[in-house]
């Protein structure tokens, strides 16, 4: 895996170019996402079932660790790189692109970003080169958007934190080996008292419930978790008691981008199934592409595709650069916001180029149809998005 | 990937801002109203070498890069997008292709004053029955001699009321479509050559659009642009650049009343709040800043890959698609947010409403666009 760090001065101008690092990272990752994950794509979406074969290579290659520093045993990559990863993934499977984007962007990263040495020793090698997954348990069933007003509690007791409460719609529930669990540690003090913690799967009181059924994004597993008295070492604490609400803006302020680029893969491979239906489908003696009112679909999503992944791009550029976090974060939410109403909207134009057959399951675009809704939901609705935008404007 | 600008660039930016505030914002309104050609701002405009952007020192322009020209234009028409165009015009339709097919007496001899803002250009390519469809135009062009004889009309020509310099396409063989055009560089006083009187129109209204006429004009062969036949690809080359201007426009129109809805909205009062406290203006001013962003990277991404040498037809049919119907929803929702009082003249919004209508119109409407878009993505995949 590539490592990019260095961002060019500021002098340099625009520049829309990947660099020969990123184009190989790519070229590398659409390769592998062809030959290695779209094989089982359809049957894994029919069967429910996880792609634990796929995930294992994934580890392999570098791709569940990309942001976390070589020293711990991840790639050390910037985000674009990441971005870029996620996308190529999600433009085959954006099941197996959700599992990696929760791993690397909210469970290694703010591990990374907030833990200390010891803990970052203990739980990141595993994350980032080990095969083993993340979790983030931040929603619970009374506390989505409003994630302030969560009640799972953690208790100090002697060298433990002991956490008791419920979270709901974990992606990779069951399945990772570490998970970044919010709790509150100051039920008076509302979002102020809340504090993060690293907790592994094996911790005693620790509990999956049974996995959703969901409209899409089937391969990828949401579940419940359970805390009864659940006790982690004290060390466990991310940060300091009191910021976990601080740690999970940031943590969601970052982790947009990867949801914004899993939308720009799906959007990208609903053109490309469309343009190739609207080639070969042939009505009235010619194929529909002839048809002005097929091409002008196309050529709308084709620019909206553009618009999604230029603010994509350039967020994830904006967020490695120092003392830009207020920009950053408005960026990833315009990203994020853009992207996934695009994608939606890319995938329902898609489906009504296919016609009849692309409501039935044997086409991919019925796939995606159901995985890209979701796009606009998780990781901050895009009414959250929009609010987290206009707060930064009459901020300015 | 990078998307800060240099520090030239910021300086440019700035000054371009501090021009278009003191000198050119001030009458914005007024030439709206009056439709009063400003000729004046041209003039100053190319005292600070934004006649010609991008055209080389050498050849009497600023010498600067596409993102360069793009924040010039972008500048300029936030404050006034009838000055945008002016500048759009003269920049992308007349220097540009003047710089690329020109042999050098023709730079020497024409684009020179029009880089250096010393004369004004026009781009004469729409007729009466040939707007989007170019290649259909009717104006014809006789060799005589060491001369064409032209005859024609032509439509819509911005900057035509005050032209020096015309760039025309006519046809030497309508039997060959637009395999049979032909550009000309004609300067606008010659015997033959008329123009109309200004055209009051929705928006832009300061632009100087009129119509020509031209009755056996005879133009010098040395002024031809091209050879004969390369009229067209030279127009359509020309007009891929000039979608990057009019996108800029687009952007400069947009954020002017995206700005202007913002304070709007923190100043307003109903129901005991400021109208910025509602959530439904929180999520316009939202969805406007989110899409300005995404024009204006789109529409640097145009340039830059302009500036690579690079064909950049689809990325500039992306920008200026985006750009305009973007500027479009932008002043509609300012308007909006304006209320009643954004339909009146007392305030800006009313007129950017009107002028960001045109955007989705000129240099290639944006159905022009979306037949360009959709050609490429079924064949350049």
């Amino acid at each position: 895996m590539a490592t990019v760090l260095s961002a060019p001065s500021a002098a340099a101008g625009v520049d829309f170019s990947l660099s020969a690092e990123q184009e190989l990272l790519v070229e590398q990752v659409r390769r592998f996402a062809e030959e290695r994950i779209r094989p089982g794509v359809a049957r894994r979406d029919r069967e429910h079932r996880f792609p634990a074969e796929v995930i294992a290579e994934m580890a392999e290659l570098g791709l569940l660790g990309m942001l976390v520093e070589e020293a711990y045993g991840g790639a050390g990559a910037d985000s674009l790189t990441y971005a870029l990863a996620v996308e190529e993934v999600a433009r085959v499977c954006p099941s197996t692109a959700v599992t990696m984007s929760v791993t690397n962007s909210v469970c290694c990263w703010p591990i990374s970003r907030f833990g200390s040495d010891r803990l970052k020793r203990a739980a990141l090698p595993g994350l980032a080169a080990g095969g083993q997954l993340g979790g983030f348990g931040l929603t619970e069933p009374g506390s989505g958007s409003d994630a302030g007003s969560l009640r799972t509690r953690a208790v100090r007791d002697g060298d433990s934190w002991v956490l008791s409460g419920e979270k709901a719609w974990i992606t990779n529930a069951g399945f990772a080996s570490w998970y970044v669990v919010f709790a509150s540690t100051d039920p008076p003090a509302g979002k102020r008292g809340l504090s993060a913690f690293v907790v592994p799967a094996d911790a005693p009181g620790f509990a999956v419930g049974e996995p959703e059924e969901k409209l899409g994004l089937r391969a990828s597993r949401t579940a419940p978790l359970v805390f009864a008295d659940c006790r982690i070492p004290a060390g466990n604490l991310l940060g300091e008691e009191g910021q976990g609400f601080r740690i999970a803006l940031a943590t969601l302020d970052h982790s947009r981008l990867g949801i914004a680029a899993q939308a720009v893969g799906i959007h990208r491979r609903a053109l490309e199934l469309a343009v190739a239906y609207a080639r070969d489908r042939v009505q009235f003696g010619a194929p529909i592409a002839e048809h002005q009112a097929i091409r002008f679909k196309l050529a709308q999503m084709s620019t909206e595709l553009a618009a999604a992944r230029a603010l994509t791009y350039a967020a994830a550029l904006v967020s490695d650069q120092p003392g830009q976090a207020e920009r950053a974060g408005r960026l990833a939410a315009q990203a994020k916001l853009y992207a996934s109403e695009a994608a939606n909207r890319a995938c329902a134009e898609s489906l009504q180029i296919h016609g009849g057959n692309g409501f039935h399951q044997d086409y991919e675009i019925s796939r995606l149809y159901r995985d890209v809704r979701v796009t606009t939901i998780y990781e901050g609705t895009s009414e959250m998005q929009r609010l987290v935008i206009a707060r930064v404007l009459l901020r300015g | 990937m990078e998307i800060e600008l240099t520090d030239e660039q910021k300086l440019l930016r700035d000054t371009v801002r501090r021009f278009a505030e003191e000198v050119v914002g001030p009458r914005a309104k007024e030439i709206d109203e009056s439709g009063e050609f400003p000729r004046d701002f041209f003039d100053r405009a190319g005292e600070l070498g934004l006649a010609g952007v991008s055209v080389p020192d050498e050849h009497g322009g600023a010498g600067m890069d596409t993102v360069s020209y793009c924040l010039v234009i972008e500048e300029v028409s936030r404050l006034c997008a009838t000055s945008g165009v002016i500048l759009s015009v003269n920049n992308s339709l007349v220097c540009d292709p003047l710089l690329k097919f020109g042999n050098d007496e023709q730079k020497r001899e024409f684009l020179r004053p029009l880089a250096a803002g010393e004369k004004l250009g026009c781009f004469a390519l729409t007729e009466p029955g040939a707007g989007s469809d170019a290649a259909a135009l009717r104006s014809t062009a006789r060799r005589d001699g060491d001369d064409y004889v032209l005859n024609g009309n032509k439509v819509f020509i911005t900057n035509g009321t005050d032209a020096d310099v015309a760039l025309v396409f006519a046809s030497v063989d309508l039997a060959k479509k637009h395999k049979g055009i032909a550009a000309f560089i004609v300067p606008t006083g010659i015997p033959g050559y008329s123009h109309g009187t200004h055209e009051f129109k929705l928006g832009v209204n300061a632009s100087g659009t009129t119509e020509l006429a031209f009755t056996d004009m005879r133009v010098p062969a040395r002024q031809r642009l091209g050879e004969e036949g390369e009229g067209f690809k030279i127009a359509m080359a020309t007009l891929d650049g000039g979608r990057i201007g009019i996108a800029a426009q687009a952007i400069g129109i947009a954020q002017a009343a995206f700005e202007e809805a913002l304070a709007y909205a923190q100043q307003r009062e109903q129901f005991g709040h400021h109208l910025a406290d509602f959530q439904a203006i929180q999520f316009y001013l939202a969805d406007m800043a989110t899409e300005i962003d995404a024009a204006r990277l789109l529409t640097w991404k145009a340039a830059w890959t302009k500036d690579q040498k690079k064909r950049f037809t689809l990325e500039a049919a992306h920008a200026k698609l985006f750009a305009s119907e973007m500027a479009q929803r932008v002043t509609n929702k300012a308007l909006q947010i304006h209320g009643g009082y954004g339909y009146t003249k007392e305030y800006n919004v009313e007129r950017y409403f009107r002028d960001a209508r045109i955007t989705e119109i000129y240099e290639g409407t944006s159905e022009i666009q979306k037949m360009v878009i959709a050609d490429w993505v079924l064949h350049h995949d």
